[in-house]
């Protein structure tokens, strides 16, 4: 209560310094404004002393404490309960004591009480065998300070208020049907008894004295219709008004010639709007106080505006999920507001403007759309009751509300496109940065550096909201390192898809690949290369096979335990390249091992590889020749022998385990590296022959090859092979996977900017759905041949000289397609028809009188 | 300057200078003539629709956006299937115009023409869009959410909500332009010629069809068979006027049909080009139960169907962000075709408007609680009842023979305007039904 008297005092303070002519009027009319005379004698009524004025001000916010006093009294506890209706509900109020409340419908009006083991039904006031369209209420207001008041706007464009007091059944006091359309809007004064205010359709807004028959004053917003009118709670003669175009506007109730302030809230009709009732206390310093208003639109957004500066402010916005139907400050509570939506949402929420992104709280109990929210006491923020579509009635605890906040993932993990890893958690999970460190290092073993890029607080969470503020770091991959993406663009970049002969794309792109120290994708095109390539000389075959396949394993086996040997030595700079490569080629032998025996093909592979192909033949032996002095430098041999002695498993790679991110560098792994080989190379050694086989035999394999590195997530191959392979391929795989590998290449492409490669890749794609993606925005602008102004327009009009642009001097239509043109008279037209025409005539068509050659 | 599009091939002709001389005879403002040259420089020909909305230039604007925006841009169905949609809409109406020229778009869309050979031939998706097409297009109030229900029943030919929003917006738009084009007369005059095959990019708008210099053979036969009656018409004086003018004209149409049928064999031998020659296509092919026809909404009333009030499911409040949220971007735009509808001027007084409006959505059962419908009977003349009626609930001109509209030295550009506002009332009439029936389906 103390708050409430200086608060008092406050006012009666701002009243009168700043407007001492608004405080006049308020108490010549003693509490009643007298509406006509404010218009026409606006000078009489500001002759009344300054000290009564005082007085009487004070008397009335004295008034306005004990009222709200009373109201304060007589809360009472409840639970989360409901009642069926009859019909829907389209509006619902409720009285001053928060005893009873009124449901208002096309074809339902009953007040219930408020009891705390549920709803009662106490009256209805719907009377007569077929009543009248006067029933039929869009909206309902329960007066604030007689409890026997009550008003509503009917479908049919009436405002009809209705006295509780009255004996008879039919409570039905005053009808005024002076709007033309459907009203959707009362509002009672908050502390005026007899005063009322209607919006409609029509446009316009209507004051009511209750006293007499007829509005005393009538408002016209000049723009659409109107759908929410509300009187302001802190400034005796303001009220605000939304409009179906998306303005809101501000009256003075005196002054119904024009308004005082508009402003456009919202695109498209603004539904509702509420003033904050928040005490003035908070803004002790501000002369002419009006706070803040909230607006909800059909464009799914709730707006605060403060209103007390000279231009009208947006401070909030809440975007929701639906168009906002009601809006109603939460009691006692600064920042929350409850919002229920017009279409398909069913839920109400409550909000917290200051966190715009996700709900306070939730009421999921409503099954059809929400029509009606009310608090319901003024100053109880936990109960809240709403009327709904689906016919029911409720009282929503705010206990038993949902908290989305709980439910909703409190931290963020993203990956950047060049493997940085963005990072965000609440701040409390953040304070130990050690251990964040640790998880980053062991899911990432690229070694990271971090570092907070930022940290923001919010200082002061007075309101039970949860914690908002979180913690985001970001984890910088080191270049090089196995996160990192720098492969993808240098092979995208250097890949050859097109324009040379199968052989040399793949010895090309094998190239590339080993040049980026990625042996297995080089094995993998030097394999397609074989496999596809046309057979040179069959009859060659068995001698060089059986050769090399003798000679090269042993080569092989022994450099391999060289090798590993030698690694193990090394020391741990370059540790974790080599041994990543050196497990691929663990994991690789595994396998080997693993198939050989069953299917029996990648012998038939290593046969036909060797007799097939005179160049590969060569190739390998320069290989070989080159690596022999090079021992020592590991990173370099190991590709080549991976070359060579991987040809058998390159095929199949599907049945390869994914490789383990962990990288030990222990010696047991390398020292049992010995054993498996040999049992490959036996194998292999006893198993070759080598009969021809056409390339379709491989289709199968390379099909399960590039679904395997598809699955890997090196969609580049698998998109790069089948472009290369082309025909050879395509029909093996069906049209809605190679799609996905497209589309998943070219999203990954565009992604790092390489436009390029991207369309090109397009191009050369057989997918219809991937080649019209080419076809998009393929504007081209152009300048107007008479004006040589840019058209910017649709179509091929100029808009400055109004002529058609580049005209077919033969048929006068507009050229789309080859434009040719003389360069001599730089008349033109259609190719076809200008060749048609200098068949039959040696002058230029424009008769221009230029003799053109068409040559 | 060379750009080159595609191979394509370019008829000589003065079709430009043509229609550029009707433009300029159209003494309106320059932004309707702009309009018109866009749209004519852009595909080389105007259609006549277009043509007449020109007299209400900001309104011609938002009709082709839309239009353009429903045909052509993002959404969910194929294009070849928008184009088939819309011809099975305006075969609800047996408009020929409409379905050759969509059959020309759907053949350019790389449609299969197998198709064109009847709703039989079109996938079954296609046909189960049938009954809410057929529903919609005379009895919308009979839209119901089961409607919805057997639409959208997961299955191999279930289709998806947003792709069904678009169905029914396109089925929307294409009944409510047939209105358009029966009042405005525009499908008797200028049948299409079926050689449409030159590789114009899809322009702003439908188009091409309405080819104006050849179309001078005599408009094609009307359905060859029997023109069916419509048992129901009741007894409102009204209708019964109707009813006689339609019997007058079904006569009429079978005197010539004789003729016709020479005619057309004639021109089909004349014409026999290519598998084009469908575009001439019968609409009753694509149309099933030919018998299903408009009845009076005010005598089904007392059975079962309620009346359809704004003040609960209103388009402004409901129907918008029910459209929008399904198929993003068309709510505005049909937002601002009703806008710019509302707001065309109107030399008699906006009552009259207002009673146009509410009259024709009285017709399809929607009422206003804030209405007095005796502003009806008071302000419309008879003959301009009849002559809304017509044009909403039968515009069918093998049916209905199109009666003048004879009120009070109406200008050209006020029939055009009353033609606008049938097509948008209807427009708006048939897509608060189908919304409201996916609404009730969505809270089930």
């Amino acid at each position: 209560m103390r708050r409430e008297v200086t608060s008092a005092a406050n006012v009666n303070n701002d009243s009168t310094s700043a407007s001492p002519e608004r405080a006049h009027l308020f108490i010549k009319g003693q509490c009643v404004i007298p509406y006509e005379d404010v218009n026409r004698d606006r000078v009489n009524v500001c002759v009344t002393s300054r000290t009564d004025c005082h007085a009487r001000c004070n008397f009335y916010l004295e008034l306005r404490l004990e009222m709200e006093k009373m109201t304060r009294v007589s809360t009472v506890n409840g639970r989360t309960m409901f009642c069926h209706l009859d019909a829907p509900a389209n509006a619902i109020s409720v009285c001053r004591d928060a005893t009873q409340v009124v449901v208002a419908g096309r074809n339902i009006f009953k007040i219930y009480g408020l009891e705390e083991e549920g709803f009662v039904e106490r009256l209805n006031l719907r009377v007569g065998r077929k009543p009248s369209l006067n029933f039929s209420c869009a909206d309902v207001m329960w007066h604030q300070m007689d409890e026997n008041l009550l008003a509503t706007a009917a479908t049919n464009g009436a405002v009809v208020t209705w006295n509780l007091a009255r004996s008879c059944r039919n409570k039905q006091e005053q009808l005024f049907t002076e709007h033309k359309r459907t009203v959707n809007k009362v509002c009672f004064h908050p502390t005026e008894v007899n005063m009322l205010l209607s919006g409609s359709q029509d446009g316009f807004m209507k004051c009511f004295d209750l006293r007499k028959k007829e509005s005393v004053s009538t408002f016209s917003g000049q723009s659409e219709s109107v759908r929410d009118v509300q009187f302001s709670i802190k400034d005796y003669f303001t009220f605000a008004a939304s409009f179906e175009n998306g303005n809101v506007q501000l009256w003075d109730i005196r002054r119904p010639d024009r308004y005082e302030r508009m402003f456009t809230a919202h695109t498209g009709p603004v539904f509702c709007c509420d003033w904050h009732p928040e005490d003035s206390t908070f803004h002790m310093h501000k002369v002419l106080h009006r706070g803040w208003l909230a607006t909800g639109g059909r464009d799914k957004m709730v707006k605060v505006w403060d209103m007390s500066t000279n231009r009208v402010k947006e401070i909030y916005c809440v975007q929701t999920i639906a168009s906002v139907a009601r809006v109603k400050w939460r009691p006692e509570r600064r920042y929350h507001l409850a919002t229920c939506s017009m279409m398909v949402d069913h839920n109400i929420y409550v909000w917290d403007v200051r966190r715009p992104f996700i709900p306070f709280a939730t009421f999921e109990e409503h099954k059809d759309v929400t029509t009606g929210i009310v608090w319901r006491n003024q100053h109880d923020p936990y109960y809240l009751l709403s009327g709904s579509k689906d016919s029911t009635l409720y009282q929503h605890m705010f206990k038993d509300a949902s908290r989305p906040v709980d439910r909703a993932n409190p931290e963020g993990l993203c990956f950047g496109l060049f493997g940085d890893l963005a990072f965000a958690a609440k701040e409390s999970l953040m304070t130990a940065p050690q251990s964040v460190g640790d998880v980053g290092r062991k899911t990432y073993p690229g070694g990271d550096r971090r570092y907070p890029i930022f940290f923001f607080k919010k200082p002061d969470v007075t309101e039970q909201f949860a914690q908002v503020s979180s913690a985001l770091s970001v984890f910088e991959s080191e270049a090089g390192s196995s996160v990192g993406m720098d492969w993808f663009i240098n092979t995208a970049k250097s890949y050859l898809l097109s324009g040379k002969p199968f052989a040399e794309l793949c010895e090309h792109n094998a190239q590339v690949a080993k040049k980026l120290n990625r042996p297995q994708e080089s094995t993998t095109w030097t394999m397609l290369r074989i496999m596809f390539s046309e057979p040179a000389n069959p009859s060659l075959s068995t001698n060089h096979n059986l050769n090399k396949s003798g000679n090269l394993p042993l080569v092989n086996s022994f450099s391999m335990k060289e090798m590993s040997a030698a690694l193990n030595e090394r020391n741990k700079e370059n540790r974790q390249d080599n041994l990543h490569s050196l497990e691929t080629n663990l994991n690789n032998n595994d396998e080997n091992e693993e198939t050989e025996g069953s299917e029996g093909q990648a012998e038939y592979l290593f046969g036909d590889a060797e007799l097939d192909d005179d160049d590969l033949y060569s190739m390998e032996h320069d290989n070989q020749a080159a690596e022999e002095p090079e021992y020592l430098l590991p990173q370099e041999a190991f590709p080549l022998r991976h070359e060579i002695m991987d040809h058998p498993s390159a095929p199949e790679p599907v049945q390869e385990k994914p490789e383990s991110p962990h990288v030990s560098g222990s010696e047991t792994e390398s020292t049992c590296l010995t054993p498996m080989e040999s049992i490959n190379l036996i194998s292999v050694s006893q198993l070759l022959f080598s009969p021809h086989l056409p390339p379709k035999f491989f289709c199968p394999i390379v099909k399960e090859m590039l679904c395997y590195y598809a699955e890997q997530g090196d969609v580049q191959m698998a998109v790069s092979v089948l472009i290369v392979l082309g025909d050879r391929i395509r029909k093996e795989i069906d049209e809605l996977t190679q799609e996905h590998w497209y589309m998943s290449y070219i999203d990954l492409l565009q992604r790092f900017e390489l436009w390029n490669v991207s369309n090109e890749v397009i191009k050369l794609s057989t997918c219809g759905a991937i080649m019209c993606l080419n076809q998009a925005s393929t504007t081209l602008h152009i300048n107007c041949s008479n004006c040589k102004r840019p058209m910017s327009n649709k179509g091929w009009i100029c808009d400055r000289c109004h002529q058609c642009a580049s005209v077919c001097a033969v048929c006068h239509h507009v050229v789309k397609g080859l434009f040719v043109w003389c360069q001599g008279c730089s008349h033109g037209g259609h190719l076809e028809h200008v060749m048609e025409w200098l068949k039959q005539s040696k002058h230029c068509p424009a008769g221009c009188g230029h003799l053109c050659e068409y040559t | 300057m060379i750009i080159c599009t595609k191979n394509m091939d370019y008829r000589f002709g003065t079709q430009c200078q043509f229609v550029q001389n009707q433009v300029m005879v159209n003494s309106e403002k320059d932004r309707a003539s702009l309009l018109c040259m866009k749209a004519l420089a852009n595909r080389g020909r105007l259609d006549s629709v277009s043509q007449q909305m020109a007299s209400h230039p900001q309104y011609l604007e938002s009709f082709l956006r839309t239009q353009h925006y429903i045909l052509y841009m993002d959404g969910p169905l194929p294009l070849h299937y928008r184009h088939y949609i819309a011809i099975m809409a305006a075969a609800r109406h047996h408009c020929r115009y409409l379905v050759s020229l969509h059959s020309a778009q759907f053949l350019r869309v790389d449609g299969d023409p197998l198709w064109l050979q009847g709703l039989e031939a079109a996938p079954p998706r296609l046909r189960h869009l049938d009954h809410i097409n057929k529903v919609l297009a005379h009895q919308p109030w009979l839209t119901a959410r089961s409607h919805i229900q057997a639409l959208l029943k997961t299955g191999e030919q279930c289709w998806s909500l947003a792709e069904l929003v678009q169905a029914v917006v396109l089925l929307a738009h294409c009944h409510s332009l047939c209105s358009f084009v029966f009042g405005s007369g525009s499908d008797s005059d200028s049948i299409p010629t079926p050689r449409v095959h030159h590789g114009t990019p899809p322009g702003y708008c439908l188009c091409d069809a309405a080819n104006g210099n050849t179309a001078l053979l005599p408009p094609p036969a009307g359905p060859t068979e029997k023109a069916p009656r419509r048992r129901s018409l009741d007894s409102s004086c009204e209708v019964a006027y109707l009813r006689e003018q339609i019997q007058k004209s079904q006569e009429e149409i079978k005197e010539r049909k004789a003729d016709r049928l020479h005619s057309q064999t004639l021109s089909h031998a004349d014409v026999e080009e290519e598998d084009e020659a469908m575009f001439s296509a019968d609409p009753s092919r694509f149309v099933t139960d030919p018998e299903f026809g408009y009845q009076e909404f005010a005598r089904r009333e007392e059975d079962h169907f309620q009346v359809f009030r704004v003040q609960d499911y209103s388009w402004e409040d409901h129907g918008f962000s029910l459209v929008n949220r399904l198929y993003s971007d068309i709510g505005h735009l049909l937002d601002e075709r009703f806008r710019n509808v509302a707001s065309l001027p109107f030399p008699h007084s906006p009552d009259l408007k207002r009673a146009i409006w509410n009259y024709i959505h009285c017709i399809y059962g929607i009422r206003y609680d804030d209405y007095d419908y005796g502003e009806v009977n008071r302000l419309l003349e008879r003959g301009l009842k009849l002559y809304i009626k017509a044009v909403a609930c039968y515009p069918d001109s093998s049916k209905t023979p199109l009666c003048p509209l004879s009120w009070a030295h109406i200008k050209a550009s006020e029939k055009v305007h009353v033609n606008l506002l049938v097509m948008e009332a209807r427009l708006q009439a048939e897509l608060l039904y189908a919304l409201r029936a996916i609404t009730q389906y969505m809270i089930a």
